[in-house]
């Protein structure tokens, strides 16, 4: 997809596959032919930039065909650059602009448990969205309206549009705050796939009648070297010569 | 109380309360008909809930918190929240009533209502107390350009109605609508005047209250019922005023509109409790040079500034929005 465009949040994307692939394919219930089941677990994409991250998770769980994958970001695709719902089957809603998605969740939690339903809300967002007052908003309602459906999922890759998130605007003791207003909270490293398997069991079997964090520390451009050692890395522009490079080491074919 | 030297010792008007009434002394009023003609829906639809940013009280949606409880949020003072929440509500199924003042609305949850209802039409009714100029707290409570931001939104139906009756009449009709609403609350004591002109409110629909063919006033809001009072005034003078209530801003009544801003050569004004800018004057002032009818043509409004706080029957005088302030205006324009 990246490839198409030459251009988007493919570190962010590489960084954060390892939770999607965790998520999918081992916490969330749903039906890839039945995007709207009511019987799923919900999936938010807060950060609507990750789309493209979220795209492959989607075409690998059957819910889009994988040959929309080359139409990424092209005029007319159900696969904008920026999630949106309209666009695309199993995208809950439209994120991007940061901030919304804990919100949203909160009400969607208080929905499902007002139709007595066991689904879980999985709220995806990132370190930079923390920023924001109304996440926090959301936070404080979780743990005031006990919301044990709610699973939030945050990637911390210290990464945001204008630097280093830990310098743009210091996030930590993380794990801490969000205990401190009555969240069940787990830091795990996001490129583990182990820990990461443990933390989604523990938070989906967890009897506490509170909201769960899963703070996952990532590294941006994981798996491609040269991409993991890029500065600036929030929005990457990759050459053609480059994108095989990236590929051939995915593959376990070329030389780091 | 002695009186301070100097002072004339007269009664004096002091900041109106934040849930004062917008009656007159005498008028006709009935309570909270928001609250109790949701309760009474709701009793018919079991997908109604309701929300508030810690004003329930002060909206009367305490009323269908006492009589529906489990279907009661209490989303604390947070209105970005209880915007997005309303969402998440409306994405399950459900209709929720989600109110506030219109201040915070418009001004702090505009991002949310944007992006997390309207931009997917999802059926939020947000009902919104204090619009334009109803309270006497000043700017931080005066929602004076709240139709002015919500009306670039697309897929919002923005609702101004002038009385109980219309308040009664407009809850099922805004719940029973596909998309968004922002509905601009009057509370507590509400004058009942719509009552007098048989009217029934449609979604969409410009109706004329009053014939005259001298002055054509359109109208929405607290303004229709100023606008009527005005007009018998200047009847005493011989001056037919016409009122046309338009209390859907948008989408607006253009063919309505259009008629009746056609016909006979009449001043056409337009009345509004909200800034001349952005709102219902604008919108209609487009909406008649788009279409090449060009009659004299004024508004009434707000001004374009932060207001004064202090005394409603002061503040609607000093801004040209009472009933004698109307019937001057007009008088000034023939």
């Amino acid at each position: 997809m990246g490839a198409v465009q030459g251009q988007g949040y493919i570190g962010q994307a590489l960084g954060f596959a390892d939770v999607l692939a965790v998520l999918y394919f081992r916490a969330l219930h749903y039906r890839a032919a039945d995007p709207a089941w009511e019987g799923r677990d919900r999936c938010l994409l807060s950060v609507g930039h990750y789309a493209i991250a979220l795209y492959a998770a989607l075409i690998e769980a059957g819910v889009i065909p994988a040959e929309e994958l080359e139409t990424y970001g092209c005029d007319t695709s159900r696969l904008p650059m920026s999630g949106m719902a309209p666009y695309t089957p199993g995208m809950e809603i439209t994120g991007g602009s940061l901030g919304q998605g804990l919100p949203i969740a909160v009400g969607m939690c208080l929905a499902l448990k007002a139709k007595r339903s066991g689904c879980f809300v999985y709220n995806l967002l990132s370190d930079g969205e923390l920023n924001e007052g109304s996440t926090w908003e959301a936070v404080q309602s979780a743990s005031h309206w006990k919301l044990d459906n709610l699973i939030a999922v945050v990637d911390v890759n210290d990464q945001q549009a204008d630097g280093r998130s830990s310098q743009v605007l210091s996030f930590e003791p993380l794990a801490a705050r969000w205990e401190s207003f009555g969240w069940d909270a787990q830091r795990v490293d996001g490129n583990n796939m182990a820990s990461l398997v443990d933390a989604f069991d523990r938070a989906r079997t967890l009897q506490d009648p509170k909201p769960r964090v899963i703070l996952c520390d990532t590294l941006m451009g994981k798996g491609v070297p040269f991409l993991e050692m890029r500065d600036k890395a929030h929005f990457i522009r990759v050459d053609a010569g480059e994108w095989g490079h990236a590929l051939e080491v995915l593959r376990g074919e070329g030389v780091p | 109380m002695k009186p301070v030297a100097g002072v004339a010792a007269k009664p004096r008007l002091t900041t109106s309360a934040m849930i004062a009434s917008i009656a007159a002394p005498g008028q006709r009023t009935r309570q909270a008909p928001f609250g109790n003609a949701l309760v009474k829906l709701a009793g018919e639809r079991p997908e109604i809930v309701g929300m508030t940013a810690d004003l329930a009280k002060y909206t009367d949606l305490h009323l269908f918190a006492q009589a529906f409880p489990d279907r009661f949020y209490q989303m604390g003072m947070a209105e970005q929240l209880l915007m997005a929440a309303a969402s998440g509500m409306a994405r399950e199924g459900f209709i929720p009533f989600a109110t506030t003042y219109a201040v915070f609305a418009a001004r702090r949850a505009y991002d949310f209502i944007c992006m997390a209802i309207a931009e997917e039409r999802l059926p939020v009714k947000m009902v919104c107390a204090l619009p334009g100029l109803t309270s006497g707290y000043g700017p931080s409570h005066q929602a004076t350009e709240d139709i002015a931001i919500f009306r670039g939104m697309p897929g919002l139906t923005i609702v101004d109605p002038c009385d109980a009756l219309e308040i009664e009449q407009a809850v099922p009709v805004i719940a029973a609508h596909e998309g968004p609403v922002y509905l601009r609350l009057l509370r507590g004591s509400v004058p009942l005047v719509l009552d007098e002109y048989g009217y029934q409110f449609e979604l969409g629909r410009a109706k004329l209250l009053r014939e005259g063919g001298d002055v054509l006033v359109i109208s929405s809001g607290l303004m229709t019922m100023r606008a009527l009072e005005a007009a018998k005034l200047l009847q005493a003078d011989a001056i037919a005023v016409a009122v046309l209530h338009s209390p859907t801003i948008k989408p607006l009544d253009v063919d309505t509109i259009l008629r009746e801003a056609s016909r006979g050569g009449r001043l056409v004004v337009v009345a509004e409790n909200h800034s001349v800018i952005g709102g219902l004057g604008e919108a209609i002032a487009a909406v008649l040079l788009h279409n090449r009818v060009a009659p004299r043509f004024h508004q009434i409004g707000l001004p374009d500034e932060f207001l004064d706080a202090g005394a409603l029957p002061t503040l609607h005088d000093r801004y040209g929005i009472s009933t004698d302030a109307i019937a001057r205006q007009v008088k000034s324009w023939l």
